[in-house]
Order: structure tokens, then sequence, then C-alpha cells
């Protein structure tokens, strides 16, 4: 164990912790009012770790979704964690063994990664300590907004059910301000996702693949359109 | 509560499916994606999933429209202004909550 990747990590874990705090909370309070126990609340965020995911996830199962729509939407939701973790594979230093890569791979985030990503090489040691604070906060947060979404009254928790969405919307407006491209993007998901639930075609796609649908869509759309620059390396 | 069974099936899935994604370009990848259009799609996806995920869905997700809108304008304001994830988050709430008060 080296000292100084333990203190690091952890430096750098706590800030991404209280607020996956925030969010998970969010989530908690999502989870309550779409019919869902605090204990099935804890027990998806400690295994899946990922917000709009388990958003996606709880939806669908309140919605009783097939099998195959909730892995395909998990599929295409999480798939960005793909990029990440090719990106980060490649950073790890030869102190990060294959068990340990199979145990790091639990906590692939975007705020982890993001962490991660501004060095050139991280150790074992350090992947870990960075991810501990972060897991700790989401499943607490989600504890916490479980709980309260059971004492507060359903008027007050529909309300709170909204801050997820509210979070979405400060993690997609800023980009889209300054990026032409995202912004079509955000545009053009928003566009067809409306297009599915007010025509017909409603009857036919259900909200998971609506999801799946309108994001491949908007995305590959506007990677064809607008490819990100080679010198953006993330 | 939802259905155990379902739920724990749902559970493993997701779950599984999360996991997957994650692990298998950590252990097996270790050289860098090159594709030019497979580096923009994902680049992209987060935003469009998001998105897509939000809109209309929050305008159905409290016990009245015009609540879910009073909250998507506030958020959106916050958001433009660049406001923290938490100040957008609790704008969105409060300001549903004052018009489900008024309505």
């Amino acid at each position: 164990m080296n000292k100084k990747d333990v203190k690091k990590g952890l430096h750098d874990g706590l800030p991404i912790g209280l607020g996956y705090l925030s969010v998970s909370f969010a989530f908690g309070i999502f989870a309550i009012e779409q019919g869902f126990a605090i204990w099935q609340a804890l027990i998806i965020s400690m295994t899946n770790l990922t917000s709009a995911g388990q958003l996606a996830g709880v939806t669908l199962m309140a919605a009783v979704s097939s099998f195959i729509e909730i892995g395909l939407s998990q599929l295409v939701i999480n798939l960005r964690y793909s990029l990440m973790s090719i990106t980060l594979s490649q950073k790890m230093d030869s102190s990060v063994t294959t068990k340990d890569r199979f145990f790091i791979s639990i906590f692939i985030t975007d705020e982890i990664f993001a962490a991660a990503s501004s060095y050139d090489h991280v150790s074992r040691t350090y992947m870990k300590s960075l991810a501990i604070l972060p897991y700790i906060g989401w499943s607490t947060g989600t504890l916490l907004g479980a709980l309260m979404g059971n004492i507060l009254p359903a008027s007050i928790v529909s309300c709170l059910g909204l801050a997820i969405y509210g979070m979405f919307i400060a993690i997609i407006v800023p980009p889209a301000k300054k990026n032409k491209a995202v912004l079509g993007v955000v545009l053009t998901a928003c566009t067809l996702s409306c297009i599915i639930k007010y025509t017909p075609l409603s009857n036919i796609i259900s909200d998971g693949f609506a999801v799946i649908l309108c994001s491949v869509a908007a995305a590959a759309l506007f990677a064809w359109l607008c490819p990100i620059k080679e010198a953006n390396d993330d | 509560m939802i259905n155990v069974k379902y739920f724990l099936i749902c559970l493993a899935i997701m779950a599984g499916v999360t996991y997957l994604v994650r692990m298998l370009p950590l252990v097996l990848i270790r050289k860098k994606i090159t594709n030019r259009f497979l580096r923009s799609f994902f680049y992209y996806i987060p935003y469009a999933v998001l998105a897509s995920m939000t809109i209309p869905a929050m305008l159905y997700s409290t016990s009245s429209m015009p609540s879910a809108i009073a909250g998507l304008v506030v958020g959106f304001i916050l958001a433009f202004f660049e406001r923290s994830l938490l100040t957008v988050a609790a704008g969105t709430c409060l300001a549903a909550f004052i018009l489900e008060l008024i309505l």
C-alpha cells in the first residue's frame, strides 16, 4: 500500500462522494415515489452505481417492462462506461492486476473516470481509494432519500421526484449552450422522444425502447454530421 | 412494493449488464479506439440519453402537469446560468411545489 496514493485517492473521492449524496438522495425519493421499498432502492444503488441507468431501470420496473427492455436500456444508457474503461485501461500501471481490474470495474462512473483520467498513470491503491467515498455517498444518499420518501407527504415527494430531472437539466444545458453539436444532439433526442410519445408510435414503442431509439439515433446522426476533433483525447 | 421475484430478476439483469459494459473493456481491451465515428458516438450518447429521458417524461412525473412545467422552466433557467447541480435540482423542486400550492 502506497500511503500517498491512499491520500490522493480519498482526497479526489471526497467531493465526488458529497456530490453523490444529493443525486442519490433524489434517486431514493424517486424510487419510493415509483412504489419501491426502501431496501429495494438501496440494493439497486449498491449494485449499479449509475444515475441515468438506475432511473430508467426503476421507471421500467414500475411499469413491469420486459426483461429484454430492461437489459437493453441498461446497455445503451451505460455503454459510455465502455469508452471510459478503455481509456482508463491504458492509464493503469503495472500494480493493477487482472483481479484488480475485475474489482475496479464496479466503480467506473463519469465522475470517478474524470478524476482518474486527469493523471497519466494510476495505481491499484489510488483507484480503490478513489472509489470508496463515492460508493459510500451513493449508498447513504439513496437510503436517506428512501427514508425521507416514506416520511414526507405524497405531494412533497412528488415534487422532490423532479430533483433527478433537475440534475439532468443541469448536466445537459451548460455544454449545449457552448457546443452547437451537443445542442443538436439534445434537441434531436427531445424531438424524437416527443414524436414517439405523441403519435400512434407510442402504441408500438414502449418507453424503454423509446429512450434507446432516440438516443442512439441522435448520437449516431451527430457523430456522422459533426465528428469530434481528433485532438480531443479523453 | 414491487413484486420481489420480478424485482430480483430485473436487479440481476441491470447490475449484470452495467457491470459487463464496465468490466469487459477494462479487462480485455488494452489499446485505444481510433475510429472517429465511434469516439464521437460515445461522446454524444450521454447527452442524448439524458435529454430523451427528461423530455417529455418529466412533464408526467408530478401529480399535475403545470407544476412539472414550472419545474422544467425554472430548472432550465438556473442551468442556463450555470448554477450548481444542487441549486438547479432544488429550484426545480421548489418551483413545482409552489405551483402545486397555488393550484
